[in-house]
């Protein structure tokens, strides 16, 4: 099945397969990313901005903050989890562990 | 490329869906089709319903629209029994109990708790009495906020409430302006004293006077393009055009037409009107509002009144409409503090009692989340005020319970990053039994709001709280924004964001420093507003310390994660929802 995405009332969380699956207000931990001049920052998400699905995995760019050094922005994409291409069924990825956001973009689908 | 919501309401909006929910309410939760959800409960707004947030599916917000915050004899009442009959969760709240009505920042009234298959019997009460859901929420017009004593102020240029009466007869309901590109915020205000908020609304109606064929015509200037979302707040702007009461609606018609057409429908972070203003320039917008949308010579901008405008302005003149205050006709209106807002089922039927007893039955909502009794009778005054209800909501509440404002945060609103309405009732309590009121200080305006959308409107209080994350020994906590300085009146500012994630345990103790350096370093009559304008960022930057103190904060904890941040048993798998018309947890698929 096609994996269906998209981020509603104002950026607050993402739908997966018409599931509220990812919410704001996780804090993440960006590695290896050019958010900010922190090594590792602390990201606030306050808002999903961009959504995309393909095969099965799910990538967003998130509004919000570090809350180390307060740098505010938009992240690269971010992987959100893998929806089981068969059954539809997702599964998130851990916001508080280390994640590196990726700059290379294929066509992603604007909310 | 129209985003998802775009095609969605291309597929099914506006009027129609009522039937689609009355059909979902007879068969139940499960009859919305699973592939649907979002679909059908981005629809679902438009007749005045928000799906609550994750951990309490099948659960509805339910905003009732109530015209310049009036409701009229008789409806108070049916809204107290509507609370308490369909609007208790699976869990007490331990601040306010169970059933509670919230009055909110634009005048309606929102319910919680909502089930599917209990709203055809709640609207068949609510319309009896002549109250609506209909675009309370959704891309439409919203309710429309004013003076919440138009018709009845002594101060009152022009009386707006016939004006704001007849665009929601002419609006609410109306085919061709169902289906816009966002939310249309308007505000119609006919007093002196700028009560009507016309500043931070998408279009604005605000009292001003015209010499039209060698006659002083009094009627309003327009302003489009005001709110404060999304860290991009802006003030209304003037598009210089005047018009009398009788051509407010189809100015108003015109320029909601032209949002219609030019907004943004491929990115809903772009489409309010105030970011078409932000890229055409006022001038443009006029061009084209005469050009293409109105048959008649729009008219130059008259004299407005903004120079005398008190409200909200900083110097504690007129900071809300709190207090007993005479009308016109020698009756008077009596303003009553609701702490944030809220108010139990009970004590809400026990108003609309007093109301009816005192008063004429009428009850006003005030953009600060507070309740007017009008129509008191002169003999009966003392009386009224002498109601055990009164003291809790008090016309004369201490400084610190009378200004404070918290949006719904994360008991119920997905966007929310904190906890708000139970945090700031504890904020409010511990700086009135700990803070010295600075001299000269009757009502300080701290508003709190669980995130960037900013519907405690926090950009225009004394002190600003938005919600924020930071970490404290380590963990995550839940921790504010802290901006000072905003407000209204002649020469409306925002708030300078001075003091950046401070811990929600920390910020009653910022107060408590700032407000002594405010009382040591101002100067002889100098207003908290003034104070702070006086200082550059640099100044404020530092100004006052957070701190921790006795005062203790149960929701640190990310409130988010749980389903209920007031439950015993909070954790996400823990929740009961969804459930069934009966409140019972349905059989999950798993």
């Amino acid at each position: 099945m096609v994996t269906s995405v998209h981020q509603l009332d104002d950026g607050a969380w993402v739908s997966v397969n018409d599931s509220r699956e990812v919410n704001v207000s996780d804090l993440w931990q960006l590695a290896r990313s050019d958010f900010c001049g922190c090594e590792r920052a602390d990201f606030l998400a306050e808002g999903f901005v961009e959504v995309s699905a393909a095969a099965g995995r799910v990538e967003a760019r998130i509004a919000g903050r570090c809350i180390v050094c307060g740098e505010e922005g938009v992240t690269d994409w971010l992987e959100l989890g893998r929806a089981d291409p068969e059954a539809g069924e997702f599964r998130s990825v851990v916001p508080e562990s280390v994640h590196v956001p990726d700059r290379r973009r294929r066509l992603a689908t604007p909310e | 490329m129209p985003t998802k919501v775009e095609g969605w309401k291309s597929e099914a909006y506006g009027n129609e869906v009522r039937e689609h929910i009355l059909e979902f309410a007879e068969e139940g939760w499960d009859a919305i089709p699973e592939d649907e959800h979002d679909a059908w409960f981005e629809r679902f707004k438009w007749w005045g319903l928000y799906h609550q947030r994750k951990g309490q599916e099948s659960y509805f917000m339910m905003r009732i629209g109530t015209p310049n915050g009036v409701l009229e004899p008789g409806q108070l009442e049916v809204v107290a029994d509507v609370a308490d009959e369909y609007a208790s969760g699976p869990v007490d709240n331990p601040e306010f109990g169970g059933a509670v009505c919230d009055w909110t920042t634009r005048q309606s009234i929102q319910l919680h708790w909502i089930k599917l298959e209990d709203i055809p019997d709640i609207w068949e009460e609510l319309e009896a009495v002549g109250l609506s859901t209909q675009q309370a929420c959704g891309d439409s017009w919203r309710n429309i906020v004013g003076c919440p004593v138009a018709g009845k102020d002594t101060e009152e240029f022009i009386d707006a409430w016939p004006v704001a009466e007849e665009l929601n007869e002419r609006f609410k309901g109306n085919e061709e302006y169902s289906n816009l590109p966002r939310k249309w915020k308007v505000s119609v205000t006919g007093c002196s004293e700028g009560c009507g908020q016309g500043d931070i609304n998408d279009l604005a109606f605000e009292p001003a006077v015209k010499e039209i064929d060698g006659e002083e015509v009094k009627g309003f200037n327009v302003r489009v393009g005001g709110g404060l979302a999304r860290k991009e707040p802006r003030f209304a702007r003037s598009i210089d055009v005047f018009c009398t009461p009788d051509e407010v609606g189809d100015v108003a018609g015109a320029c909601s037409a032209l949002f219609r057409e030019h907004g943004d429908r491929e990115d809903r972070f772009n489409a309010r009107i105030k970011f078409l203003v932000d890229e055409w320039g006022t001038e443009k917008f006029r061009r084209v509002l005469q050009e293409d949308f109105v048959d008649f010579e729009l008219r130059s901008a008259g004299e407005d009144l903004r120079d005398e405008y008190t409200y909200n302005a900083g110097d504690g003149e007129h900071g809300d409409h709190v207090g007993v205050h005479e009308q016109p006709d020698g009756n008077y209106y009596v303003g009553l503090g609701v702490l944030v807002g809220r108010m139990g089922a009970d004590d809400t039927r026990e108003l609309a009692r007093l109301a009816d007893e005192y008063g004429s039955g009428e009850v006003r909502i005030t953009q600060r989340q507070n309740l007017i009794v009008t129509d008191v009778d002169s003999d009966r005054l003392d009386a009224f005020l002498d109601e055990p209800l009164l003291e809790d909501y008090s016309p004369d509440p201490h400084p610190f319970m009378r200004g404070s404002i918290a949006c719904t945060g994360t008991e119920y609103c997905s966007l929310s990053i904190v906890e708000t309405k139970n945090r700031q009732v504890r904020y409010a309590r511990w700086l009135k039994e700990n803070v010295e009121v600075p001299a000269g200080v009757e009502d300080f305006h701290i508003h709190l709001s669980g995130c960037t959308a900013s519907c405690a409107q926090p950009q225009i209080a004394d002190i600003s709280l938005r919600g924020m994350k930071t970490r404290k020994d380590g963990e995550p906590v839940e921790a504010f924004d802290i901006g000072l300085g905003g407000g209204l009146g002649e020469n409306p500012q925002f708030a300078d964001w001075v003091e950046m994630r401070v811990a929600a345990d920390e910020v009653p103790g910022y107060i408590e420093n700032l407000l002594a350096v405010y009382e040591q370093r101002r100067r002889d009559g100098e207003s908290f507003r003034e104070f702070i304008a006086r200082h550059d960022e640099d100044d404020l930057n530092g100004l006052a310390e957070p701190e921790e103190t006795s005062y203790e904060d149960p929701y640190m904890h990310n409130t988010k994660m749980t389903w209920y941040p007031y439950a015993d048993e909070d954790d996400m798998s823990a929740s009961p929802a969804p459930t069934n018309g009966q409140g019972d947890p349905l059989p999950s698929d798993d």
